[in-house]
């Protein structure tokens, strides 16, 4: 592994509110990503995990503290330079899902490249591309309703792998999912990493978590512990 | 990316269908209304100065009026030679005298007005032969029984694909000779149809259906390049002189100038214009409104989806284009539907009151071009909003 870390927090508070309200969801949180990790992020509700998420998905800003990624510091940049930073490097794939209803898989997949402007045929490939890395060809003119939730999750998927993002960040990808599907999208999320994908997901069921390289816990706004290749070593749990 | 933009736009108006139009409605009403009244506008306009100009373009029309002193003095053709013989720039001054009469033929009979008057009147109010020939001077010194038959008459007694050239008929208890038909004319200054009449030597009129040899009126056509002003002005003095009215006594008869009424239309169709652009710029003002809040209820409806999109990295601006795409595309429909209801309410409107129809281009792009306006007004604070969303709450909310 290079030298350089892709992402670096260090000392990240985060206040809501203010005055007597104010709540510190996050205390002070250090916490270094290299390229190419597989990192499952735990802790219980409240405990800061969701909160340091949203930043390093360059969705908010630290009240105070450093956030490196790639070398930027991301707390300086604006709310459009920080879109796109998400644009160019990164992928998002959601516990709910969130695809575009009465749209096609195709077009959902397509939604990332609008933004960056390409043309619809190249944006046609891409989705493709994207769609079979997830298997999913074969029901590209689906609408979600056509879709059960796995197939809903992997479309998410490969929405957020068509831009060839450097990190993908999956906040409980498998929550709504029976573990069946779970599995299904965790050997995919596994396959990406091993192709090279940073992988940082959020999750509570500590199954999940063993497919991670990486496993970092969270308490009471604060990094807890970081397991590092310990159970990932061992292979699948199941 | 402005064309996906639209074809989104397009879709999500697609998609609430019957929402979009109720929306759309006071837009579609008020660039309807804006385009059928300023069709139908130029519609009377184009009619009124056909007929002034069946009048003569630079034509007065002068006639007796009653003032306190009594009933109105006729002018005699005294008076008309008078002004033709001395009034500079006078080109042709020709007297009218006219009666109700019923028109027979074969059996068929007709309720008209027989107009007499010699050719240089029909001259001056631009009458054209469609068929025939005019009066020749000898008929008109003589006072025969020819006549001219205006289209209407033509129509209700003689059976069609027939010349009524050279038949006899009966005007009254006059009988005469047809010797032609004149053109269409439509509807005259005074609201009578100038195609339901039949026209005979002035002095024909007068002898046989007058029994005198007054005017109702008469026309008087000046050399344009003499200014009206002057010549209304020595009119007017001369027919004084003429009716010995005294220094502080009061004209008895008008001198009409078209040129005059087509000013006065003029400025009536104007009036008329800015009265109806008041009521469309309000019809539009709610239509607007009804769009923002439209906009706003969509806004709320797809705060996920553009958290999605924020958290896929689209910037504020584009959101806010999106947004504003739509309404103004929304708007602009509405533009297009409105402009196509005034162009079948104004073809039925001008039909119905008889007026040509006249496309107006220019009021159809402005129209057009303000009610897709519209959507950027009434569109930039709910694309705004849209725009100002935080993506994390965005993603959550349900």
């Amino acid at each position: 592994m290079s030298a350089e870390p892709l992402i670096e927090l260090k000392g990240i508070t985060k206040t809501f509110g203010s005055g007597a309200a104010a709540f510190q969801a996050l205390k002070g949180v250090d916490l270094t990503i290299m390229r190419g990790e597989f990192v499952a992020v735990m802790g219980p509700s409240g405990s800061g995990k969701s909160t340091t998420m949203n930043i390093l998905g360059c969705l908010d800003v630290p009240t105070a503290g450093v956030f490196r990624f790639k070398g930027v510091e991301v707390q300086k940049l604006d709310r459009d330079q920080r879109s796109l930073l998400r644009r160019r490097y990164l992928g998002f794939v959601f516990q709910g899902f969130n695809l575009l209803a009465r749209t096609t898989a195709l077009e959902n997949v397509e939604l990332p490249l609008v933004y960056r402007g390409e043309s619809k045929a190249a944006r046609r490939a891409a989705a493709m591309r994207a769609l079979d890395q997830v298997g999913l060809v074969p029901w590209a003119d689906h609408t979600p309703a056509e879709l059960s939730g796995g197939q809903q999750q992997r479309v998410a998927i490969a929405r957020a792998l068509v831009t060839q993002p450097d990190v993908l960040l999956a906040d409980e990808p498998t929550g709504n999912l029976d573990s069946e599907r779970s599995v299904e999208i965790m050997e995919l999320l596994r396959r990406l990493n091993a192709d090279g994908i940073t992988i940082l997901m959020v999750t509570h069921e500590e199954d999940m978590a063993a497919y991670a390289g990486t496993i970092v816990r969270f308490r009471d706004g604060l990094v807890e512990r970081i397991e590092r290749g310990a159970l990932a070593a061992q292979g699948s749990p199941a | 990316m402005l064309g996906t933009t639209i074809l989104l736009a397009l879709r999500e108006i697609r998609r609430h269908i019957l929402r979009s139009i109720l929306t759309t409605l006071g837009i579609i009403i008020g660039v309807a209304a804006v385009v059928t009244m300023v069709t139908v506008g130029n519609g009377v306009t184009a009619q009124v100065q056909e007929n002034i100009a069946s009048l003569g373009a630079s034509n007065f029309v002068v006639f007796p009026v009653r003032t306190n002193r009594g009933a109105p003095r006729p002018f005699d053709d005294g008076d008309v030679r008078a002004v033709t013989q001395q009034i500079a720039g006078v080109d042709i001054a020709a007297g009218n005298a006219g009666a109700s009469a019923t028109a027979f033929y074969n059996g068929q009979d007709w309720d008209t007005r027989v107009q007499g008057g010699n050719n240089d009147l029909l001259e001056a109010q631009s009458v054209k032969i469609a068929e025939g020939r005019p009066f020749t001077v000898q008929e008109q010194e003589a006072g025969n029984a020819v006549c001219l038959l205006g289209l209407k008459v033509r129509e209700a007694i003689f059976p069609p694909g027939t010349s009524p050239v050279g038949a006899r008929m009966r005007l009254g208890n006059v009988s005469c000779q047809v010797i032609g038909v004149m053109e269409e004319r439509g509807q005259g200054g005074g609201g009578q149809d100038d195609d339901d009449t039949v026209y005979m030597p002035l002095k024909t009129v007068q002898r046989r259906f007058k029994g005198n040899d007054k005017l109702d009126f008469f026309v008087v056509k000046y050399d344009p390049a003499y200014e009206a002003k002057v010549i209304q002005d020595s009119l007017v003095d001369l027919l004084r002189e003429r009716r010995l009215l005294q220094g502080a006594e009061p004209n008895d008869f008008n001198v009409i100038d078209t040129a005059q009424i087509n000013q006065t239309l003029g400025a009536v169709t104007g009036a008329l214009t800015v009265m109806v652009a008041i009521i469309a710029s309000i019809s539009l003002l709610v239509g607007g409104i009804g769009i923002m809040n439209i906009m706003l209820v969509s806004v709320t409806e797809r705060t996920r989806e553009i958290g999605i999109r924020l958290a896929i990295g689209a910037l504020a601006r584009e959101v806010r284009l999106q947004f504003l795409t739509e309404a103004v595309v929304l708007c602009a429909l509405g533009g297009l539907a409105g402009i196509g209801l005034g162009f079948l309410a104004s073809l039925g409107l001008t039909a119905a009151i008889e007026v040509p129809f006249v496309f107006d281009p220019v009021i159809n792009i402005i129209s057009f071009v303000f009610a897709a306006g519209m959507g950027i007004v009434f569109g930039y604070y709910p694309a705004s909003r849209a725009s100002k969303l935080d993506p994390i709450d965005a993603l959550r909310h349900e």
